[in-house]
């Protein structure tokens, strides 16, 4: 049935560790016995004052330190959060892959592709610069006072931690990977892109190992504030623990989260080469635009279903077909899921699109609904939850799922995980800003 | 849909639209580079003068009026666009017209000359700072007793002084959002951000979106202005600016490869170029500048943080140079000319300029460098976009720009002193970056025949 066993095993794509750092723990294992137990990582927020925003709760990783993980932590001294996500989940991804005992064969030929967030803004020093240097009688601001506030209350490293790339420079420089290396931000959809272009690069031999993944956080206050302008936000006033509720009729938007999630992705003669083993397979991926407007989703779903039917096909899966005894080859798919009105009703109906009358039957849930939105990390961390799916036999809950909405009729798998055969599963991301991500991860087999 | 490299798809640039302080497009650029002019000049935006700079190669508002290039149409969504995303949708404007293509952006209601689900579109882009200006004036009743922010009056009320969309301004795929948009490209799309490799890394994605066959076209490229108060901050702390006092000659304070170089010089820009599956341009009968022939990328282990240390980074692009060419199936005797990153600062240029010592060996005093950074400026994300545009310029033309304000760079082993433009034999031209946090890429452009 599918494509990748015409493959050689040089163009094929293998998932050899995973790791990640997460609202609900910072461990495969804990993490998802949290997600079957339908846990919840929303609370109020403690980053920074925000009991008089809109939105005063988010998901945000409790107690993480990355410094254990590390061979010298010493030289990721000035990391921000953002980079201290990264490496957490890198570092045991890396170890899962046995990466340390049984070496990759040239570290030129081990490249990163990371979908991060840019790092924290020094909000304090950052907001008093631009206040303090206003100047009420021109109504701009002064210049040459904003410098001199700039260079006295703000820091290089800092500053320098803030560029995009920084969880790029840490990760090569904790272990060495000296290949391609690319950070992408396609907001939402940035890390289910990074592990779409990373098998892409490992496919065309520009590779033989990539660290994919991504890190982000924006619980900070003008991330808040933006997706707050947005009306993006969950405002709830209740529970935060109730505030994610992905395809119900009550969701009135995400909450966001923040962490990392990184996997190790290896062509499969490297993997087999180093006697590393294969926990799954990365057999499709598709990208596409909405090209449709700056603030809404293009709304019969075009620009989803394009990259989800751009996915199978490069898995070699017909989208409408059947295994033999039944079942629709496609067991599973992590939604985007994102608990707005816009995005869960549309990803509803490009799910339909793609799969037609099978979409009822293909189980899709939303693990945002208990780990709230890790933006450009969501992706990856969702990649992980199909491959522990597929190894578990077990399938993540949609949690706070109470009222059925019309225009969502799908099977969202409410509340509670349910034991599933898995073997195929699809796991979609979409930016603000019409980026589409999906790709197609399947059991191993040799 | 699996590539391999016996079967892959050629690629060619069919357009290219550079967007620099010389103007829109490639004729004012190709114009002033020739000519021996800079478009380094004094910054007027505001004052700049407690910064260690006080010049930039600016674009001015009369040579890029955004509400003029997009589409009628689409007007209002101009007053959402920082200045990165002015000059990346002027730059494929630009680039697509150059191409000939018909787009939705250049004739709504027209058949688009290549499908919209077979158009890519891969911008890079940097860190875009909030205009202090409007998040001041947002920020002006929030104020504590000492002057200092108030976070509780803030969310009551202050955010509300935002724009509702004042998020997207500053989001950096929000480039190729417009972009797809006005042009309607459908297929894979995505945003790098590098530094100033970006350009050159979302080129090379195009490249190889194109060889896996998922597009039939792409825009690429990249646009970046850090000429604003935090771009100025972040470059000064990474120690990346040449001093420039107010009155300074800016245009000989950036001397690549100088060995008395003391930092770059900053500017607003990018460039989109069509990067075109062969086959699509020849059935359109459309005339390509170059072929991409060769791309690789690597990244060396060190973290650069605050820009002082490079450690072993010629190797890493010497690497990359060498999987270019590997790629591209060309021999190092067989570049021509090439277009580095060229900054001025001097631990980039002596790690640029080992790097292409252990590649060319003693001939590399024979091939001419490219040095545009007295010229336009270093562009963040969008430098490497506009290094690959010259080379495409230059391998059709087979012409080499004038260089300015370099002397004695044979000591480096170069050759990138300032000279004249004139003609050349170029068979291939080499582009090289590499960019603050260890990212390098090269690319190989080929003459046509």
């Amino acid at each position: 049935m599918s494509a990748r066993n015409d493959r050689s095993p040089s163009e094929r794509v293998v998932v050899s560790g995973m790791g990640w750092v997460t609202p609900l723990g910072h461990d495969l294992e804990t993490v998802w016995s949290a997600l079957m137990r339908g846990a919840s990582g929303m609370a109020p927020i403690t980053r920074f004052d925000a009991r008089t925003f809109p939105t005063n709760f988010a998901s945000e990783v409790k107690n993480f330190d990355v410094n254990p993980l590390l061979k010298d932590p010493a030289v990721h001294a000035t990391a921000g959060i953002n980079s201290r996500f990264a490496l957490g989940a890198a570092a045991q991804a890396w170890k899962q892959a046995g990466l340390d005992v049984k070496p990759a064969r040239n570290m030129r030929r081990v490249g990163i592709y990371l979908g991060a967030g840019e790092g924290v803004i020094d909000t304090p020093n950052y907001l008093a610069a631009n206040l303090k240097a206003w100047d009420a009688a021109t109504g701009k601001t002064d210049g040459a006072k904003w410098a001199e506030l700039g260079h006295r209350l703000m820091q290089a490293s800092r500053e320098i931690e803030q560029e995009p790339n920084m969880p790029l420079a840490h990760i090569a420089r904790e272990f060495g990977a000296r290949g391609p290396a690319y950070n992408c931000l396609t907001a939402c959809a940035a890390s289910t892109q990074a592990l779409g272009e990373a098998t892409s690069i490992l496919r065309g031999g520009e590779a033989d190992v990539m660290i994919a993944g991504g890190a982000h956080t924006m619980i900070h206050v003008l991330g808040v504030t933006g997706f707050n302008r947005l009306t993006a936000l969950s405002t709830s006033k209740g529970d935060p623990t109730k505030a994610s509720c992905p395809f119900d009729l009550g969701r009135g938007g995400f909450v966001m989260g923040e962490g990392a999630g990184m996997v190790i992705l290896e062509t499969l003669e490297h993997a087999l080469a180093r006697g590393a083993k294969p926990l799954a397979e990365l057999i499709g991926f598709g990208s596409s635009a909405d090209s449709y407007r700056i603030t809404d989703i293009e709304p019969t779903g075009r620009g989803a279903a394009a990259a989800m039917l751009q996915a199978l096909a490069q898995a070699g899966i017909d989208a409408r077909g059947r295994r033999g005894d039944g079942r629709p080859l496609v067991d599973y798919i992590s939604a985007h899921g994102t608990g707005t009105k816009e995005n869960d009703s549309i990803e509803t109906l490009a799910v339909k699109r793609v799969f037609g009358e099978l979409a009822k039957e293909i189980p899709m849930s939303s693990v945002k609904s208990m780990l709230g939105h890790l933006i450009a990390a969501a992706g990856a961390v969702e990649f992980i939850t199909c491959v522990m799916a597929i190894h578990r036999g077990m399938l993540p809950p949609t949690i706070n799922y109470t009222t059925p909405d019309p225009e969502c009729d799908l099977d969202y798998v409410a509340n509670t995980p349910r034991a599933a055969k898995v073997q195929t599963c699809l796991s979609n991301s979409f930016g603000f800003g019409g980026q589409n991500d999906t790709v197609c991860v399947t059991a191993f087999e040799s | 849909m699996s590539i391999s490299p016996n079967t892959r798809r050629r690629t060619v640039l069919t357009g290219v639209g550079p967007v620099t302080g010389f103007g829109l497009g490639m004729d004012p650029l190709w114009q002033g580079l020739c000519a021996g002019k800079s478009a380094i000049r004094p910054i007027t935006a505001f004052d700049p003068s407690g910064f260690i700079t006080t010049v930039a190669a600016t674009i001015s508002p009369e040579q890029l009026d955004i509400r003029t290039i997009v589409p009628k149409n689409y007007r209002k969504a101009t007053k959402v666009m920082a200045r990165d995303i002015e000059i990346a949708v002027a730059a494929a404007a630009a680039a697509v017209n150059a191409a000939g293509l018909t787009t939705r952006g250049t004739a709504d209601g027209v058949a688009p000359t290549i499908v919209p689900e077979r158009v890519g579109c891969h911008i890079g882009a940097g860190l875009i700072p909030a205009d202090s200006d409007e998040l001041a004036s947002a920020m002006l009743t929030c104020r504590t007793a000492d002057g200092g922010f108030d976070p509780g009056e803030w969310g009551r009320t202050g955010m509300n002084n935002l724009t509702p969309l004042w998020l997207l301004k500053y989001l950096p795929n929000m480039l190729a959002c417009h972009v797809t948009i006005i042009h309607d490209c459908q297929g894979p799309s995505n945003t790098i951000t590098c530094a100033e490799v970006s350009g050159a890394l979302s080129i090379g994605e195009s490249m190889r979106v194109i060889r896996r066959g998922d597009a039939e076209a792409c825009l690429s490229g990249g646009a970046e202005s850090k000429v604003n108060y935090m771009g100025l901050l972040r470059q000064t702390f990474a120690n990346r600016l040449a001093a420039v006092a107010t009155g300074g000659d800016g245009i000989a304070a950036v001397r690549p490869f100088d060995p008395s170089a003391t930092g770059t010089v900053l500017g607003e820009g990018g460039g989109i170029l069509i990067t075109e599956a062969f086959e699509s341009a020849q059935g359109r009968g459309a005339q390509a500048l170059a072929e991409l022939t060769g791309f690789a990328a690597r990244q060396c282990s060190c973290i650069d943080t605050v820009g002082v240390d490079l450690c072993d980074a010629a190797q890493d692009i010497a690497s990359a140079i060498e999987g270019a060419l590997h790629d591209a199936k060309t021999p190092a005797s067989e570049i021509d000319a090439i277009v580095p990153l060229g900054s001025g600062i001097p631990n980039v240029d002596r790690a640029e300029a080992e790097a292409l010592r252990s590649i060319f060996g003693a001939r590399l005093l024979q091939i001419p460098l490219i040095t545009l950074a007295p010229q336009v400026g270093i562009c963040g994300a969008g430098a490497s976009a506009i290094a690959a545009c010259v080379a495409a310029q230059s391998v059709a033309l087979q012409m080499l720009p004038a260089r300015l304000s370099t002397a004695g760079s044979a000591a480096l082993g170069v050759n990138a002193d300032a000279r004249v433009a004139g003609a050349a034999t170029l068979r291939n031209v080499l582009v090289t970056s590499t960019g603050m946090g260890g990212q390098s890429a090269a690319l190989v452009l080929r003459r046509l025949a």
